[in-house]
């Protein structure tokens, strides 16, 4: 063997190992999609770890709530490779699934040893399975939300309160245990004059364009009764979804916007009831549980002046609340699956899982929720563990969005404009959405 | 005539090509020229059209690129048509439509009227009223929810100055019998001066002959507004009526920031309920029949209004 040759294999070993050290070492750009809220600046502080571990750089595209769903189902239907990561809303993982837009992760999770027992049940189901109730995911359960309520704890235990609302309804001014019981409350601090400051009672979700007087009108229709069909004949609606509980229960919800919310809430949502709440105008008020840490630390409301709530229950003992949150998932349309892969690897960690809790971002993990210190560390914490064990979420089909702007139009045209009554209104949305799954040929 | 301006661009071409261009025609010159702007047109109008068309008769859907597309006729016409909520959208963008066409042609007019005339700080007026138009209909819309806002908005609490109504009594986006009339007051706020500004010209193009004729004449300024000034601007009020009305049959921001189509579907005018058909609820080939409908009916309009613009013009 000459020179040449000895040196030409060990030029190829040599040219090999660069090229298989380079690519092991290559930094990815990873592009993650959100929506622009609070948590979303905990998750960049969170993945500056993953960034320091990975050599991979994280970038982020958070839209407003408002606009989120426009924004990146955009995305996801025309295929664009903005995004490598997606934290999807619960109710897209139908069609994602179904469109081809979601990788799904089973194999994934095997082979990395993630195990969907690991999270809160009610997210594994509402965040990654479809079909639901089945062994398919198609993301890691990333932030568990859900609809509850704040008051004003400092309020509620002025001495001359609670003696007046004791003497008038004939039970404590505490965090009500029914909606009828919220009502009262909210009817008494109507108009009241709290500080010199006229004070109202509750704000809840009213908003038109989105999806805000669904997640709010749904929150209280399901412990009124409301279901979205038959539990033992799918999509068959009738006398379920406009039952006469859940008549009783759109009545309340209209009751509550008429007797008990601030002046001008006829459009409003998830950043108009931080404002009404942080700005001392009313006692209670609806929102999901990520808007807690931040009143929590608020120098108006803060610390103990705030108190939380799970749903309370409706007139048949039964309680629920709207499923808010998402999973993450990665884009099928990306060129750059397997760093997005390294990314959920890295933040479905226990450790990590913790961390994010830490930064305000909740964890759908159990070993961090059943951590026996979780309940006590925050005061919201335990509020957070009673809402999510009763979840219930909108439907997640692939043509959510068509059932969605049904269910806006009617309940907004009944609850805020006042328009016919609420059978009207259920028996409208029962045939929308009957004519929804008729074209999509469930029937 | 034809011989020197086909001399005239072969003498500005290399050699070569001015060789081949001296044996070509003027219409094929003017063809050359035209033909860039007419592939343009072809690709950025007339073929979209073609293919809105042609989706509007199937069930395609831009989220469903699995799912076998369908032919289905005039299924989605038939749909559209016949839907209860098409016809309150369309009522809604009739009301919307007429007030504002109504109230900025009569206020502008009357501004153009008013700033016509020489007076002191002329120039400054008119500066400032056209400063609504050159505002974001999104930022407007979206201050003027504040202006609104029955606890903190200046509207409400004018409103109270003058009528000793409580401002939080009332809420003027949140109101059925309100809302319209809140879009078309901001819409007027905004769009006024852009119609002002076109009578102005009409009113400055009027020849000061004429009114010395009058004068002369002994006519009354009454009688010389009714038959010269109106008569003389109608052309340029009709203009600025037709710009509005194509304008405001396709108003989205501004109505979206301000009420977000509610109370109920009370401000949903056709262009958002087109919006939610084809990029929310991305029924593609229905929306593609709304539009095309939409199309028409805005084209057949304007057509026919042309035409009369058209007949006063020749006047």
């Amino acid at each position: 063997m000459n020179a040449k040759q000895m040196l030409t294999p060990a030029l190829l070993a040599a040219a090999v190992t660069v090229a298989m050290g380079t690519g092991a070492a290559q930094a990815t750009d990873l592009t993650l999609c959100w929506a622009a809220w609070d948590p979303a600046n905990a998750l960049v502080e969170l993945s500056k770890e993953y960034e320091a571990q990975s050599g991979n750089t994280m970038h982020f595209e958070f839209v407003p709530w408002t606009s989120f769903a426009d924004r990146m189902l955009n995305e996801l239907n025309s295929g664009g490779k903005l995004c490598d990561l997606m934290i999807g809303d619960s109710q897209w993982i139908g069609g994602a699934a179904e469109n081809g837009q979601y990788i799904k992760l089973n194999d994934f999770f095997d082979a990395n040893k993630i195990k969907m027992d690991d999270f809160i049940p009610a997210t594994v189901v509402g965040y990654s399975e479809w079909p639901k109730n089945t062994p398919n995911y198609w993301a890691l359960p990333a932030f568990g939300d859900v609809v509850g309520w704040t008051y004003r704890k400092d309020w509620f235990a002025r001495p001359e309160l609670k003696a007046e609302f004791t003497a008038k309804y004939g039970h404590d001014l505490a965090a009500p245990a029914t909606f009828d019981e919220l009502k009262q409350i909210a009817e008494f601090f109507q108009n009241r004059d709290i500080d010199g400051k006229k004070v109202y009672g509750a704000s809840i979700y009213t908003e038109r364009g989105s999806e805000g007087i669904t997640m709010g009108a749904m929150d209280v229709l399901y412990s009124y009764g409301f279901k979205y069909d038959n539990p033992d004949k799918p999509y068959d609606m009738e006398g379920f979804v406009n039952s006469a509980n859940a008549i009783k229960g759109l009545e309340f919800y209209k009751s509550l916007y008429d007797c008990c919310v601030p002046p001008g809430s006829s459009n409003g949502y998830m950043t108009e009831g931080v404002d009404a709440f942080k700005s001392g105008q009313v006692a209670m008020q609806m929102n999901f549980a990520f808007t807690w840490p931040g009143f929590n630390t608020d120098a108006n409301v803060g610390g103990d002046r705030t108190g939380y709530f799970a749903n309370p229950a409706g007139p048949n003992g039964d309680k629920f609340a709207q499923l808010g949150g998402q999973g993450i998932s990665v884009v099928a349309a990306s060129d750059k699956q397997d760093a997005a892969l390294s990314y959920i690897k890295w933040f479905a960690q226990p450790a990590v899982q913790a961390k994010w809790w830490k930064l305000g971002g909740y964890s759908a993990l159990r070993a961090v929720v059943e951590d026996p210190g979780f309940a006590t560390s925050q005061p919201y914490a335990q509020t957070f563990l009673d809402s999510m064990a009763i979840v219930k979420d909108f439907w997640a089909e692939p043509s959510y969005a068509t059932l969605l702007q049904s269910s806006q139009k009617w309940f907004h045209d009944y609850v805020v404009a006042g328009n016919g009554t609420a059978k009207q209104a259920l028996d409208g949305l029962v045939a929308d959405w009957h004519a929804t799954f008729e074209e999509e040929g469930k029937y | 005539m034809s011989d020197h301006l086909a001399q005239r661009v072969a003498s500005a071409t290399p050699p070569k090509l001015a060789r081949r261009i001296r044996g070509v025609s003027d219409r094929t010159i003017a063809w050359l020229f035209v033909t860039p702007t007419i592939l343009l047109l072809l690709a950025v109008n007339i073929f979209p059209l073609i293919w809105t068309i042609r989706l509007s008769l199937t069930n395609f859907r831009t989220n469903r690129p699995n799912n076998p597309v369908e032919f289905v006729g005039i299924e989605n016409y038939r749909k559209i048509l016949t839907n209860p909520d098409t016809w309150a959208s369309l009522q809604a963008t009739a009301h919307f439509l007429i007030w504002t066409i109504v109230l900025q042609v009569v206020i502008g007019f009357t501004l153009a009227y008013l700033i016509n005339k020489k007076f002191r700080g002329n120039d400054l007026w008119t500066t400032l009223i056209v400063l609504p138009m050159m505002l974001s209909p999104a930022v407007v819309g979206n201050f003027w929810t504040f202006l609104y806002q029955p606890q903190i908005g200046l509207f409400n609490y004018f409103i109270e100055f003058i009528s000793g109504v409580d401002p939080a009594s009332f809420s003027m986006i949140g109101d059925v019998s309100l809302a319209p009339w809140t879009i078309v007051l901001v819409d007027t706020w905004m769009w006024t001066p852009f119609v002002m500004l076109i009578c102005l010209a009409g009113l400055r193009s009027i020849p000061p002959s004429i009114y010395e004729a009058a004068e002369c004449d002994r006519a009354s300024k009454w009688r010389q507004f009714w038959t010269i000034t109106l008569p003389m601007a109608l052309p340029f009020l009709m203009l600025a009526v037709l710009f509005r009305g194509i304008e405001n049959f396709k108003m989205f921001d501004l109505v979206v920031q301000l009420t977000g189509g509610g109370p109920g579907a009370t401000t949903l005018l056709t262009s958002i309920d087109l919006k939610r058909e084809a990029f929310e609820k991305w029924r593609t080939g229905f929306a593609s029949a709304y539009a095309v409908i939409l199309f028409v009916t805005v084209f057949g309009l304007a057509s026919i209004y042309v035409k009369a613009l058209n007949k006063v013009k020749d006047r």
